[in-house]
């Protein structure tokens, strides 16, 4: 392998490829193009999935919401179209009695008008237990959020989002122990969070879920819940179990499809991540192809070359160049070039990414979110890329080798 | 230095095979200064091909420089033809993307040799056909004959024992085929083997011993006279 380090070696490649510009330039850029589009296509489908984890961001996944509706068959004397009004005491008969539930938060939820000095506006008002900040998670700029002592002492704080305090608050003021009247009741604020750029559920202040019941009598009833699963859990068969239970709860026939609401996250969680898959699949699909079609492109170039330079290869081995020189040359021009328009397809690529990253990967409305490619990934295509190009490069080589010189050297 | 014994040599043609050469007997010396003459189709490229180790015979022997030359493989053919053998090609054969003086140092590349090595000989036989002033210029920037003249000097510069030539004044005029005949002469005058293919007489004449070829068979090999020249 010493010709690899003789200066003479490269000198000849180097001599070869520089009064060839056009050949030279041509296979560059078919080759680049391939590896170019498999950094663009792996980049901008990672982008996508990063754009999708954006979405479900801070929020548990393997999550299910449920909530009464009117009911659609009479069951045990009641007739159809009977309201079902969830209850508290059912939380806890659900957590008892479902496997795999991870966390179960009751949710009350009403509209309040909401005052403080001379600003005013209408919000939603939620009643929360501790536990949702764990299955969505509050991005606190000031405070905390509501605590055991709030619910057990039944306190008149809340929590507000940015959205209420823009609204309610001058500039830069320390929001903190400031009171805002909620239908004409003080709570002091005890913290601040920044609005979820992902699933909303229309939060705007969170009171104690007890301070809620209190205040607008709602005694047992809640508005909905939230139940996660744990992670080997299978969240659909959550759903099914929890939701059959509160139909025997609530005197409601087992087949009734409207009695209960229900939006199942894990479910759809899981079918966006079958998208991606697919998508990953497609992906990695089109860029091999297209890494194989840049291959074949070198191999047809170099055969186009070899015949072109029938005569020169014929020279030289009348001149005393053994076959393996000349196929070394051959094999060593195709390794030089693929190698060069793999890294400016990298280079490339990257620089496209980065436009991409710039354009339209910015903001909450962003179609992409950071699209990047593994370094690794892009090497071992690299890597591939030459070495195919090795394999493509011994065929015009050993059809170099394969005219006698006498053959080469007449033509004209 | 060239033996050659009841050499065959035939092509196939479609199912048919044409015979080229009928059973040559040839025997050139160190030293000599021999054409071989003959019109087209006469087999004389099909000999200096066979000499030349570009093409392998069918039957007979063939001795260079000593040694029997049968069963000859790609590598050892490309070797013994870079030890033994310059050659001088109608068409010059030099390479369009390599100035004169990297055309006469490729041999000497093959050869293994170092590269500054190198540059000082093709230097030395650039200098030598009396074209030193156009070492860096490309083939396209030379004249016929000064091509035909870095031809030669690459020839040379593997120091062989035969140099062969396939009709070196061919592409040339008058006035510079002299110019290449001369030089060739001169190479000859120093002890060179050179072997000249051309079918024109006034060449063939300048040589020492011209053989004729026809139809695949020595019809006459003859000393040339050298007082009629001189």
């Amino acid at each position: 392998m010493n010709f690899l380090f003789d200066k003479d070696t490269w000198q000849e490649i180097y001599s070869s490829i520089r009064k060839n510009k056009t050949r030279t330039g041509i296979t560059i850029i078919g080759v680049m193009w391939g590896i170019f589009l498999l950094v663009v296509l792996l980049g901008a489908a990672k982008g996508v999935e990063n754009n999708f984890n954006k979405l479900f961001g801070d929020f548990a996944t393997n999550s299910v919401f449920i909530w009464g509706q009117e009911t659609s068959k009479p069951f045990k004397g009641f007739q159809e179209g009977k309201q079902v009004a969830l209850k508290i005491d059912d939380i806890d008969k659900i957590k008892n009695e479902v496997k795999g539930i991870d966390l179960i938060a009751p949710r009350s939820q009403a509209g309040g008008l909401v005052v403080r000095k001379f600003q005013s506006g209408n919000f939603n008002i939620s009643g929360d237990f501790p536990v949702l900040d764990k299955i969505q998670n509050k991005d606190l700029i000031y405070g905390r959020f509501i605590n055991d002592n709030d619910i057990n002492e039944k306190k008149k704080v809340c929590v507000i989002e940015e959205e209420v305090y823009k609204q309610l608050f001058e500039k830069d003021e320390y929001p903190i122990g400031e009171l805002i009247s909620i239908n004409g009741i003080n709570y002091s604020v005890v913290g601040l969070f920044k609005e979820s750029q992902t699933i909303r559920l229309g939060d705007n202040i969170h009171i104690p879920f007890t301070t809620f019941q209190q205040v607008y009598n709602r005694g047992n009833n809640i508005s909905w819940m939230i139940i996660t699963g744990s992670p080997e859990s299978s969240i659909v068969q959550i759903e099914k179990d929890a939701k059959l239970i509160l139909k025997n709860l609530h005197k409601v026939h087992p087949e009734d499809k409207r009695a209960l609401g229900g939006i199942n996250l894990g479910d759809m969680f899981k079918k966006v991540t079958g998208f991606l898959t697919g998508m990953q699949f497609l992906t990695w699909f089109v860029g091999i192809a297209t890494l194989i079609a840049g291959v074949f492109a070198i191999g047809n170039i170099l055969l186009i070359t070899v015949k072109e330079r029938t005569k020169e290869i014929g020279i030289r081995r009348a001149l005393g160049a053994k076959p393996w020189e000349v196929k070394r040359q051959i094999i060593l021009e195709s390794v030089f070039l693929t190698s060069i328009a793999g890294a400016l397809g990298i280079i490339f690529g990257g620089l496209v990414l980065m436009l991409i990253d710039a354009t339209l990967g910015k903001g909450p409305q962003a179609a992409l979110t950071n699209p990047t490619v593994d370094i690794p990934v892009v090497l071992i295509a690299a890597v591939t890329l030459v070495f195919l190009g090795t394999l493509i490069g011994l065929i015009p080589a050993q059809t170099a080798v394969s005219i006698r010189p006498i053959e080469a050297l007449r033509e004209e | 230095m060239i033996k050659i014994e009841k050499l065959h040599k035939s092509y196939p043609i479609g199912k048919d095979s044409l015979h080229v050469l009928k059973g040559l007997d040839l025997h050139i010396k160190e030293g000599e200064f021999v054409s071989i003459m003959g019109s087209s189709g006469s087999g004389k490229s099909t000999l200096l091909n066979i000499v030349g180790l570009l093409d392998g015979h069918d039957e007979g022997n063939y001795y260079l420089n000593g040694q029997k030359i049968e069963n000859l493989d790609e590598k050892k053919a490309a070797i013994l033809r870079n030890k033994f053998l310059g050659f001088v090609f109608q068409s010059f054969n030099l390479i369009t993307y390599k100035t004169a003086v990297e055309n006469i140092a490729l041999p000497l590349y093959y050869q293994g040799m170092g590269r500054k090595e190198r540059q000082k000989i093709a230097m030395q036989y650039l200098d030598k056909v009396g074209l030193k002033d156009r070492a860096n210029h490309l083939p396209s920037e030379l004249s016929g004959g000064e091509k035909q003249r870095v031809a030669v000097a690459r020839a040379l510069a593997t120091k062989p024992k035969v140099i062969l030539a396939d009709e070196p004044t061919g592409a040339l005029d008058s006035k510079t085929s002299h110019a290449v005949m001369e030089l060739l002469k001169e190479i000859n005058r120093e002890g060179m083997t050179v072997f000249v293919i051309t079918h024109e007489e006034d060449i063939a004449e300048q040589t020492d011993r011209i053989v004729r070829l026809k139809d695949g068979v020595i019809i006459s090999d003859e000393k040339v006279n050298k007082s009629v020249n001189v």
